[in-house]
């Protein structure tokens, strides 16, 4: 880690606090970024993190404090004041638009050298040379939607280069990356931050933070709760912080009887949306009382996996086996009845409705069961009884049974779903991204219930990216690139970088 | 807009709410104007709930009506306390079939519902006008030569029984109301319900949850047409000349009840309860239009334009406060994980397609 730059302040936030009607989202924040350095702001969601930036990018304007920039008081109304001032926003989701050139997208809302006419072949030229400057590999005649995820997040950063930004907002900018591409990511920032620049990094991945920080600043509860730099802290340290209490990072993991398999994947290929292949290959097996992990980067075929295991997406072909039937042209619900149970990846979209009430979404799978329904009639005695349990049981925080699930936060969404999906007793549960999003104390309780499923003669299969996640609860890992399994790996032998490589399509003997 | 008419917009307006609710005479006509519009609009309320929209309740009060007045004419003779229940199950199953079909049109062969019910509507019209200028046409018009297409008198043993009271109210009011509760209790209380809500409000959870998305589009299609098949009866066996008729054109007999109903159900909020009182105050709308026509001469499409435009106001309202509940709710999130939420539904009747 190197010392931190000294010098005067490039930016300094004082005091500021941001009231939304019933809650303080900033309360006397101070913050500040010096030339040169890369500032990691850190926290849970709705530690007020956002709001912070959002008041720098000028989306919001505080209701008190002040913001200094190079030692002047700004205001910023707007986030064109923002780009005006030096200041540069990437956005977890790209700001892209995908039908244009990366030059285009460069060029987007800067004035042109000629009226009304675009003239991109200097904005190309410019492009090229900071290619070379920064080892920043874009191609600025490319369509974005040609590029692939990595490749894309690379243009947003030459866009503010070329924006010449002095001060750049990184919210979490990692999430969709390989750990070598984030690798590359944080050489690219460190020439950015030798140039003078400054940089706030927003991110939950304690490893990338300790990493790459100069300085952390913890928030929770819209309060600054501590501030620290790498040398003088650990991760458990920065955990303990962001949630104001113990946190155990690495689940407890006990012996556990492994006996029969109970999931058995065999030359399964599966079409994505497209109707190209996503899934070829592959072969799986997870028996009971065990935790098989799928690691991999996002949309390397995961999502048409778990969709095809649990019958929501055509199998092409390939056979697959769930607790000794053939699944694979079976419906969702014979599925379900057949004792599989599923942990969606998008929650919000696979696995809730948020219109409807807590009880509602409780029983959405088993509405049409005794004792839930009696000849087609919802008995509602039954269901308030099962759902309370179900909520008391799986600590699911909610004013009440009635409230509409979209007024949870998402780890409670999470843990309503998790509830609802192992009430049913399953003997395969399949777990997408089950913690992505929800807050530490949220993916503790989650990876304890998961642990204790797998204790309990359970089989998993545990699609995950985060890389800690898996490594912490499987006890195989299989990475998947490009619709295959690159290799599977015991959880002894498994290391972030030996799995990095397999998830860059690397295979072991190529090492 | 009455006082740029040159009327005097007080006596317009005290003639219309005369008109409307003045004695048990006039509420009895607006009830009777509203029995339509409840029952389509409870049927247009289940497409909605489960997600399609359901333009075609023409065509499926034109169906109900077809296919009870062909079964009171092979059946004249069964008695009435059989016949009755029969000819509105016979209408219901007319009105199903022909919502079944853009239903069917939806889930299979990805026909947009609004496409296929409008030219639904269209068929169903003229397969009316054919019949009631052929075959069905009554013996004695083309005995004189008059040649009005309509049916003959149907069998009095399907008359729709008029209520105590000494006003025309009959059976339809009650079948209607009846209904609207039924429909509540089918989707709020039943597991059919429960799915058709859950595919109106995310069709891929309810596939995940191991719903079939396809067959609950049908069958709310179905039920929708049911009511509006129901409601074809009502207006066939309840009207005066107790029998079928159209007036060449377009409108048939159904006095546009099947586009009214939607109207009635938005305005009730899209709940088969409400809409209950919602249906009654179109209704009474439309009979006021016309006493306010009689009184000041203002022309009975002003009122109807005016109620276009209370309409819009109030569904406009519901949509303002669902916005207002919703930013009040993100702030309180602090603006923060924004994944956790889904666009709000209620105020935006735009259907999602299921996958």
């Amino acid at each position: 880690m190197r010392p931190a730059t000294a010098g005067a302040p490039l930016l300094e936030l004082e005091g500021i606090t941001k009231r939304f009607p019933g809650v303080v989202a900033n309360d006397r924040v101070d913050f500040d970024v010096r030339p040169g350095e890369v500032h990691t702001l850190l926290g849970e969601n709705g530690a007020g993190k956002s709001t912070l930036m959002k008041i720098l990018y000028g989306l919001y304007q505080a209701d008190e404090g002040e913001i200094r920039l190079r030692g002047e008081p700004v205001t910023i109304e707007s986030p064109s004041d923002a780009i005006e001032q030096g200041i540069g926003m990437i956005h977890q989701h790209f700001m892209l638009v995908p039908t244009l050139t990366v030059a285009e997208n460069v060029a987007l809302g800067l004035p042109s050298g000629r009226r009304l006419m675009q003239d991109l072949s200097p904005v190309q030229q410019r492009i090229r040379e900071l290619s070379e400057i920064y080892g920043l590999a874009v191609d600025p005649d490319a369509y974005i939607w040609q590029l692939a995820v990595g490749e894309r997040q690379r243009v947003e950063i030459m866009k503010a280069i070329y924006r010449d930004v002095s001060l750049l907002i990184l919210d979490e900018p990692t999430s969709v990356l390989t750990p070598a591409e984030v690798e590359d990511l944080f050489v690219t920032l460190r020439q950015m931050t030798d140039g003078g620049r400054g940089l706030v990094f927003i991110s939950h991945k304690l490893h990338e933070v300790m990493s790459l920080s100069d300085r952390i600043t913890v928030l929770r509860g819209g309060r600054v709760t501590g501030r620290t730099v790498p040398s003088e802290t650990s991760r458990e340290q920065l955990a303990h912080m962001m949630v104001g209490r113990e946190v155990r990072l690495a689940p407890n993991r006990s012996e556990s009887d492994v006996a029969d398999a109970r999931l058995a994947i065999s030359a399964l290929e599966v079409l994505g949306d497209r109707g190209t292949p996503a899934v070829t290959g592959f072969d799986l097996e997870v028996r009971s009382g065990e935790v098989v992990g799928i690691a991999g980067v996002s949309g390397n075929g995961q999502r048409e996996l778990a969709e095809a295991l649990a019958g929501l997406r055509p199998v092409a072909s390939g056979t697959v086996v769930m607790n000794g039937v053939d699944t694979t042209t079976k419906t969702p619900k014979e599925i379900r009845r057949l004792g599989v149970s599923y942990i969606p990846e998008e929650r919000m979209r696979d696995g809730a409705i948020g219109e409807f009430s807590v009880a509602e979404n409780l029983i959405l799978t088993s509405h049409d069961l005794p004792p839930t329904s009696r000849r087609g009639f919802l008995n509602f005695k039954e269901i308030e009884t099962g759902c309370s349990d179900l909520v008391r049981r799986f600590t699911v925080k909610t004013p009440s049974l009635e409230t509409p699930t979209s007024n949870l936060s998402g780890g409670n969404i999470q843990k309503l779903i998790i509830a609802r999906e192992l009430s049913g007793e399953p003997e395969v549960l399949i777990a997408s991204q089950p913690t992505r999003g929800v807050d530490i104390g949220a993916a503790e309780y989650i990876h304890t219930v998961l642990m204790d499923q797998r204790a309990g003669g359970i089989a998993i299969l545990l699609i995950s990216e985060d890389l800690d996640e898996v490594i912490g609860l499987s006890d195989r890992i299989a990475v998947m690139f490009e619709g295959r399994i690159m290799g599977t790996l015991g959880q002894e032998e498994a290391t972030v970088q030996r799995l990095g490589l397999l998830m860059a399509g690397v295979s072991e003997g190529e090492e | 807009m009455l006082a740029v008419l040159g009327a005097n917009p007080m006596t317009g307006y005290a003639a219309l709410l005369d008109g409307a609710f003045g004695g048990a005479k006039n509420l009895a006509n607006s009830a009777l104007k509203a029995m339509p519009l409840l029952l389509v609009g409870v049927g247009i309320t289940i497409a909605f709930r489960a997600g399609v929209i359901n333009i075609g309740g023409e065509g499926q009060i034109i169906a109900g009506a077809i296919l009870s007045t062909l079964f009171v004419l092979g059946f004249p003779d069964v008695p009435s306390f059989i016949l009755l229940p029969l000819t509105f199950l016979v209408g219901a199953m007319g009105g199903a079939i022909w919502g079944g079909m853009a239903g069917v049109l939806k889930s299979y062969a990805r026909v947009n519902e609004i496409l296929s019910t409008i030219m639904l509507n269209i068929i169903a019209v003229q397969i009316l006008n054919l019949l009631l200028r052929g075959p069905l046409m009554d013996p004695g018009e083309i005995v004189k030569g008059s040649r009005i297409p309509h049916t003959e008198r149907l069998s009095g043993n399907a008359d729709l029984p008029i209520l105590p009271g000494g006003t025309r109210l009959h059976l339809g009011v009650l079948v209607a109301v009846l209904m609207a509760v039924a429909c509540y209790f089918l989707l709020f209380r039943t597991t059919q319900g429960l799915r058709l809500r859950a595919v109106g409000h995310n069709p891929f959870a309810s596939r995940y949850a191991g719903m079939s998305v396809k067959r609950n589009v049908v069958l709310a299609f179905m039920y929708s047409g049911a009511m509006c098949g129901m409601a074809g009866v009502t207006l066939v066996f309840g009207s005066e000349g107790h029998r079928l008729a159209t007036d060449g054109g377009a409108t048939t007999f159904t006095g546009a009840a099947g586009f009214n109903g939607i109207v009635a159900a938005l305005f009730g909020g899209l709940h088969p309860l409400w809409t209950i009182p919602a249906s009654f105050l179109f209704g009474a709308l439309l009979v006021g239009a016309n006493a306010m026509q009689r009184a000041v001469q203002v022309p009975a499409a002003l009122i109807l334009a005016l109620n276009g435009l209370v309409v819009v106001f109030v569904v406009g309202s519901m949509y303002a406060r669902t916005r207002l509940a919703r930013t009040a709710s993100e702030s309180r999130e602090q603006g923060e994980g924004s994944d956790s939420r889904s666009p709000e539904r209620s105020g935006d009747p735009e259907p999602r397609n299921p996958p």
